[in-house]
């Protein structure tokens, strides 16, 4: 279903938005050998949840929310690697904060304009730090990557093991985090006008809503979960890439949120999962042709599932109700 | 009577072409005041310039007697100016209820508290309800706009506005595109305003214009020709030359 503010509905929790948790956790105890690649699984759905709270409530396109992840994974790894700041939680902390710096930089210049415009100024933000990571071989490590991070174990007590079991559990816990903070964004007054901007800016002006700094502030705090989601995939893999700025995996995750549907907070854990096991499978079934499986898949949704995965699980539902005498 | 709202020698220019010509208007407290005048005369462009979307050329807008030219949007929505659009402005697919909800807070300073749920602010809700009753919407308050009849529609367009209780509402062509099985609703609906709010209605029909408004101002091209009552309108001769057709003097 469509998840959203109202003044008239209620905003509890059902238990279903309890079931990715459990089903994470089922994953971590049933199934050790994919816990390295489901760590990775929950970073993608924090960043991917980042960018539904502005493409999906906000209606603000992007193709550049790499940007934030991949600053995020710079500053922890620089941290990490040259600053000797080696405690995760800190790391993070810098991470978010450099995020959110950016963010309000940028979106304060950005968000002037709409629509095209918009999309492809936060495609040369993200192409612009790229290039800067790319050059500055000394702190990043240019094309090589940045390596030899140091974290230390989480409040001095759980160590980053060799198994991922402990990166995994913590890329829950802040998983968790980040979930609760969007869901609350989303149901309160402001995620209500960020969906007011979204449905029509024009009356939302006229009804006295200062919607630019609205966009602003949601832009910003999107951007700080995207930064701690970066800093995330860092610990988790003690590397950081060139790509983790790149233009095409802002396009994948587009991509991976579209598949799981906008505008849904869930769809952000569908769409990336689903994106990720068929990446995963039909790289190994068909080595050379996996990305044409892909393809595939997402016409299949846009043609035939508009509102993602859920969308079409919406459908169904109420398919099957109305059936019901 | 005092003016709630006043302009004085008001200018728009696009390049060569003036489409506001020194306008001097005053709107009193509880007026019931009927903007006309031929396609093109000039009326978008003055509520635009009083609402805040354009900037005037030259002259000055106040509001309550204070100047407001340069205040963006937003300052003169809190100022007590709503208005309603012409073409439909609406959020869609929201519900009736949350369509008056936006504005009502907005007006009362929550729409920016980013942790309770909205739905915890039950104020806003009995306030959005209570306003739709009086406009006998009550029953569609749950049901997204989309859904509703065109006329309908029209109705939420001023809701919108009123949850803002402005002082001023500048209502842009309230009946237009109605059907006329659907206009009485309208019109009903806009002699049950409350009285204290003075009132500035842009129309086009004159069945409108005449049952409505207790003065009348008619623009011709950016200029303001007349204003009177509506019988004075009625009866003048260069508003019937102008405005309602020179072939019938011939």
């Amino acid at each position: 279903m469509i998840r959203q503010a109202s003044y008239s509905a209620a905003a509890r929790i059902g238990w279903l938005e309890w079931l990715p948790f459990a089903a994470a956790l089922a994953v971590f105890f049933a199934l050790p050998e994919y816990v390295p690649f489901g760590a990775r699984v929950l970073v993608y759905i924090l960043f991917a949840l980042s960018l539904d709270l502005i493409l999906g409530y906000a209606g603000i396109v992007t193709l550049g929310h790499t940007a934030f992840f991949g600053l995020g994974a710079y500053v922890a790894g620089i941290l990490g690697a040259k600053a000797g700041v080696t405690d995760p939680l800190l790391q993070m902390a810098a991470a978010g904060a450099a995020a959110a710096l950016l963010g309000l930089a940028t979106g304060a210049v950005i968000l002037r304009t709409r629509g095209l415009t918009l999309l492809m100024l936060t495609l040369a933000i993200t192409t612009i730090l790229l290039e800067i990571a790319n050059k500055a071989t000394e702190l990043t490590g240019g094309a090589d990557g940045l390596s030899g991070i140091t974290v230390a174990p989480i409040f001095g007590l759980f160590r980053f093991d060799m198994f991922g079991k402990t990166a995994y559990l913590y890329c829950l816990v802040c998983l968790l985090a980040g979930w609760w903070i969007v869901r609350r964004l989303v149901y309160s007054p402001f995620g209500a006008s960020l969906v007011g901007i979204r449905e029509n800016a024009v009356r939302m002006y006229a009804i006295g809503s200062p919607a630019y700094s609205r966009l602003v502030a949601a832009y910003t705090i999107s951007g700080t979960i995207a930064g701690c989601a970066g800093a995330l995939l860092m610990q988790t893999n003690q590397f950081v890439g060139l790509n983790v700025l790149s233009f095409e995996f802002a396009g994948e995750l587009l991509v991976m949120l579209v598949l799981g549907g906008v505008g849904r907070i869930y769809g952000a854990f569908v769409g990336p999962l689903v994106y990720m096991i068929a990446q995963d499978q039909l790289a190994k079934q068909f080595p050379e042709y996996w990305y044409f499986g892909i393809g595939l898949l997402l016409v299949a949704v846009v043609l035939f599932a508009r509102g993602g995965l859920l969308g079409l699980a919406d459908t169904i539902v109420a398919k099957v109700r109305k059936a019901r005498p | 009577m005092s003016a709630v709202l006043e302009t004085r020698k008001l200018c728009k220019r696009f390049g060569a072409l003036t489409v506001a010509e020194n306008i001097d208007f005053r709107l009193d407290a509880g007026a019931r005041h009927a903007l006309i005048g031929p396609n093109g005369a000039g009326k978008t462009t003055f509520v635009n310039m009083l609402t805040g979307r354009l900037a005037p050329s030259s002259g000055r807008i106040l509001l309550g007697g204070e100047d407001i030219t340069e205040s963006r949007q937003s300052a003169r929505v809190k100022h007590g100016l709503g208005r309603t659009f012409q073409i439909n402005t609406l959020f869609r697919s929201l519900t009736v209820l949350d369509n008056v909800a936006l504005g009502i807070a907005e007006r009362t300073g929550i729409a920016g508290r980013l942790w309770r749920p909205a739905s915890a602010f039950r104020e806003v809700r009995d306030e959005a309800m209570a306003l739709l009753a009086t406009l006998g919407l009550a029953d569609d308050a749950a049901h997204p706009v989309l859904d509703l009849p065109y006329g309908k529609q029209r109705l939420v367009e001023i809701a919108i506005a009123l949850g803002l209780r402005p002082r001023v509402l500048l209502l842009d062509e309230p009946a237009a595109g109605v059907p006329a099985a659907e206009s009485e609703l309208i019109l009903r609906v806009l002699d049950t305003l409350p009285a204290d709010i003075a009132i500035l209605i842009i129309e086009h029909d004159m069945d409108v214009v005449f049952r409505f408004a207790r003065r009348i101002t008619v623009l011709v091209q950016g200029e303001v020709l007349v204003e009177g009552t509506p019988a004075e309108i009625a009866g003048d001769r260069r508003v019937h030359e102008v405005y309602l057709g020179e072939g019938q003097h011939a």
